[in-house]
């Protein structure tokens, strides 16, 4: 698209490492090829997804426009860049941010891209990553160019590779940590690039770093590998290592992750997840995606023998000198001020106080502070990149992160420059109080630009930050400090089960009409690298989640016992009174001419008009199949409850049974022969909803059905408490998908 | 070889022209979500348009942002100055001038719509006298001074053009690290219409 795109090769020649220009050229001439139909569309969207180009919403070339589909006309007619990827469709390309090290020079070229190629803004996201959206693929050579001249990759940012290697923000500067795992991460992340034993997943790999394990800011234990610094002492000496951790995840049905080993020394880091690597690609599932990421091969194989399998194939690796290269100065790295320390009275306007409370925190290094800069739902515009990396420049060594929390941090501030640099971010719009507060609200992009969106999350999101930010400082102290996350979709890119109050979408019908809902999800835990999942509690129309919040706030301000966390309240609310205080919630408004319902946040279009079913009697069909999956509802509510009160049996034997009934109120559209026998039920709904793909989410494809399939073949197993608490999730996730297949044969219906 | 190249580079392409908002406290910039939606299912002729970026949670940011294909409209307040803007993605064949005229022909018809879509109650209108322009592209229009020189006669010529040999002035931001742009003041105000009109 852009006029220039043909020279930047020239203007950067010598500027660039040389094997990434000489991919970059590799993967121009393939984005050539692909337009002359020389290379096959799914050959060339793993390419430039494994480059960090995603596709964006719509780019399929159809587009609902609150009333019916409507085809988009792109230029470049069925030219496409993936499967059902049209050529011209906007695009997301993701940045990876090592441990989210940035220097001035780097947020100023963000800016000039943002700027260039994308609408402006730049996006931090939840794993430290930036991101541009509505980039044209034929910009991206040029951008990944820019990108690399200035020392940053986007290779391997998509696609079934390793992921960004996130790590702590704080670390080196944090006064909890054991040691500043900043080098090893970036040791990792060098070496892991483009290994050869990484080429070969099922899907992606996601390694993380923290200081510490009281913490959130790591969250090692919601990752494929998590690293915690960990000391001991050795012959009288301290030696530091990692307490390792592997398979954790969010994703649709989150695990914790499970330790692998207490303490992995330095020298043994690199060579230990190269044989994971390599278990991960010989042992992980292929061709089913849905059962592919490392977690599942762990709980299939077991922690104990997946470490026997790890630690045969680590015996067997030819040695390679880049796993101890790096120790020897890791151990010496250490960022150093610009300025010197001190201590000054930290007077000044409400507001500069306010931003002090919550946007500083002391460094372990007397007299310095870090500084949040709060980035509103992980947005900041060129000019504030710009002005930010003056900051940096002025006031630091260019020590700024990227957390994932979707802001951004400056480290070693002397304390003595706060209300200078406050000065200069007021001035920039950076100075927005409430960093990691309950108004700085994370989210994914949900139905903005993702293909996978249900909800909107951002609308939500901003809602949400609007509505709290107006009185935050009113709000209880024990409310200020918790966390909102919200997820457009299951796959929890908002990270909404770590949250106190996570959201993930969903649809829902309401009097005929699909409306944009909301799971609420309880009891998740920040704290300790995302120490405990929070549960489903009920679907919400979107529209009245800012009152859901409200209640649970207020009650949580009002019962909290001594000092009590919200994860704790939760509990001992327990999920019937949860329920019992949100419920009149979930039910349609009481005027039935109030249409905001039907419609999302920041979206005036008619949320999937077209889902309406038609006809009398379709209409009667429809009734007994809502009322069936709202009885396979009421029964997973039953098996958390039970759950939660340690009857673990009891629980999982419930999950299953909401499965079957939400599988048997579809099957009953087609056939009212149907008996409650699990065999009958699942064969019949195999035959009429899997096998016929009717049941098949548009993304998903049929991995909601296979939850059902398995929790079959496994309902003779006794149940223990995580296998009972991943059946609870999916079946959720079933419930869901029948929820939404149930919309689309409405849909079909009326075509 | 070398004459092309720097022929090349000085062209004026992906053009942004911005017309500054009279009133900017005044202006609400939630329904302007809807009317960009329509604009969706009623492009002018030759246009495709994708999508709706909203950013009114960030501070002196893009607004509200309609996408398109050939180029991008938005109600944009960069650096607190809030404006009607269009943004020139797709390159163009021509000269200077008739770039520049597709531009500001786009950003002067988008204001026009919006200043008399009743959903905006009247209160997005023209200043009258400010309109900013930039070169979204470092490469072929750096903001140095060798650009200024060589692209100064295409701003005169088009200023003189637009408000029709009336008196102005032409402001030029310095910062290097920014978008080239020049910003256009006439001596006296004209309406949305005049401008249109000064186009031919």
């Amino acid at each position: 698209m852009k006029a220039s795109n043909s020279m930047w090769a020239e203007k950067l020649a010598g500027k660039l490492p040389e094997s990434l220009a000489r991919e970059i050229d590799i993967f121009e001439t393939e984005v050539a090829l692909r337009k002359q139909g020389k290379i096959d569309e799914r050959l060339f969207a793993e390419t430039r997804l494994r480059r960090g180009i995603y596709g964006q919403r719509y780019d399929n070339g159809q587009r609902h426009n609150g009333k019916a589909v409507q085809q988009v006309a792109y230029p470049s007619g069925a030219l496409t860049k993936g499967p059902n990827t049209m050529w011209d469709a906007p695009g997301m390309q993701r940045i990876k941010i090592p441990g989210g090290g940035l220097d001035a020079g780097q947020l100023e070229t963000m800016a000039d891209l943002a700027e260039e190629y994308s609408d402006g803004i730049a996006h931090v996201t939840t794993r430290q990553d930036f991101q541009l959206h509505y980039v044209h693929i034929d910009d991206t050579p040029s951008l990944m160019r820019r990108l690399a001249a200035a020392g940053i990759t986007t290779r391997e940012a998509c696609g079934n590779s390793v992921r960004n290697v996130t790590a702590c923000p704080y670390a080196g500067v944090c006064p909890d940590e054991a040691f500043d795992v900043t080098p090893y991460s970036r040791a990792m992340s060098k070496f892991l690039l483009g290994h050869p034993d990484c080429q070969n997943f099922g899907r992606k790999f996601k390694p993380a770093f923290s200081g510490c394990s009281q913490h959130a800011c790591g969250l090692a234990s919601m990752h494929d590998i998590g690293m915690i610094g960990v000391t001991r002492i050795e012959n009288g000496k301290e030696k530091r290592g990692f307490e390792t951790y592997v398979g954790g995840g969010l994703g649709a049905v989150p695990y914790q992750a499970k330790l692998f080993d207490t303490f992995v020394p330095p020298e043994e880091l690199l060579p230990l997840t190269q044989a994971i690597a390599r278990v991960f690609a010989a042992r992980g599932e292929k061709k089913n995606r849905s059962r592919a990421r490392i977690k599942f091969l762990i709980q299939d194989l077991g922690i104990e023998k997946f470490k026997e399998l790890v630690l045969e194939e680590r015996k067997n690796l030819p040695h390679d000198p880049r796993w101890t290269e790096f120790v020897t100065q890791a151990e010496k790295f250490q960022e150093t001020p610009l300025r010197p320390g001190g201590k000054a009275p930290l007077l000044g306007t409400q507001a500069f106080q306010q931003w002090v409370k919550t946007n500083t925190r002391p460094q372990k290094q007397d007299g310095y502070v870090v500084v949040t800069i709060a980035l509103p739902l992980g947005d900041i515009t060129a000019n504030q990149l710009r002005a930010l990396a003056d900051s940096a420049r002025r006031f630091t060594k260019e020590t700024i992160r990227t957390t994932v929390e979707q802001n951004i941090v400056l480290r070693w501030v002397s304390q003595t420059d706060l209300q200078e640099l406050h000065k200069s971010l007021h001035a920039a719009g950076l100075a927005d109080p409430g960093a990691g507060t309950i108004v700085d609200v994370a989210a994914c992009p949900g139905t903005d630009t993702c293909k996978l969106g249900i909800s909107s999350s951002r609308g939500l999101a901003a809602e949400l930050r609007r509505r709290l930010a107006e009185k935050s400082f009113q709000l209880d102290e024990s409310v200020q400090n918790l966390h909102i996350k919200i997820s457009g979709c299951f796959n929890s890119c908002g990270q909404h089960h770590v949250a106190d109050m996570g959201f993930y979408g969903v649809s829902r019908k309401m009097s005929g009409y699909a409306v944009p809902h909301f799971q609420v999800v309880l009891g998740g835990e920040w704290d300790h690298n995302g120490g405990t999942y929070g549960l489903p509690v009920i679907a919400i129309p979107s529209k009245n989640i800012p009152e859901v919040v409200t209640r649970l706030t207020d009650r949580y301000a009002a019962n909290r016992q001594h000092a009590e966390s919200f994860k704790d309240f939760i509990k001992r609310m327990g999920k019937v009174e949860l329920k019992k205080m949100l419920e009149d919630l979930a039910r349609p408004p009481a005027d039935p001419s109030d249409r905001s319902y039907f419609s999302d946040w920041g979206d005036p279009r008619e949320y999937s008009l077209s889902d309406m079913g038609i006809g009398e009697c379709a209409g009667e069909v429809v009734s007994a199949v809502e009322f069936d999956l709202a009885a396979a509802e009421r029964e997973l509510f039953e098996a958390q409850v039970a759950w939660e009160g340690g009857q673990i049996e009891q629980a999982g034997a419930t999950a299953y049974k909401s499965m079957l009934r939400a599988a048997k109120a579809l099957v009953k559209i087609e056939t009212q022969n149907i008996t409650d026998d699990p065999k009958q039920i699942v064969g019949e709904f195999r035959a009429r909803f899997y096998d016929t793909q009717k049941f098949f989410d548009p993304f998903a494809g049929g991995k909601f059905a296979q939850y059902l399939f398995a929790a079959q073949e496994k309902s003779d197993e006794p149940a223990t408490q995580d296998s009972a608490r991943y059946l609870i999730d999916e079946a959720q996730l079933f419930i869901d998908a029948a929820h939404s297949c149930y919309n689309r044969i409405g849909t079909t219906a009326s075509v | 070889m070398e004459n092309s190249r720097m022929e090349q580079r000085t062209q004026l392409q992906h053009i942004n022209v911005k017309l500054l908002v009279k009133n900017p406290v005044e202006v609400d910039l939630e329904p302007l979500i809807p009317v960009f939606h329509d604009w969706i299912q009623d492009p002018l002729p030759g246009e495709l348009l994708l999508d709706i970026a909203d950013y009114r949670h960030v501070p002196a940011g893009p607004g509200v942002v309609l996408i398109g294909h050939e180029g991008d409209y938005s109600v944009d307040n960069t650096d607190n100055r809030l404006g009607v803007r269009y943004n020139r993605k797709a390159a163009l064949n021509g000269s200077n001038e008739d770039r520049l005229k597709q531009a500001a022909r786009a950003a002067f018809t988008a204001f026009r719509r919006l200043e008399t879509d009743p959903r905006l109650a009247g209160k997005l209108r023209f200043n009258g006298q400010e309109i900013e322009i930039f070169i979204n592209d470092r490469l072929l229009a750096p903001n140095s001074d060798a650009t200024r020189e060589v692209a100064d006669s295409d701003f005169r010529a088009f200023s003189q053009m637009l408000f029709r040999g009336n008196e102005y002035s032409m402001t030029y931001d310095t910062d290097r690290r920014r978008l080239f742009r020049v910003s256009l003041k006439s001596a006296r105000p004209f309406s949305v219409g005049d401008l249109l009109e000064a186009l031919g």
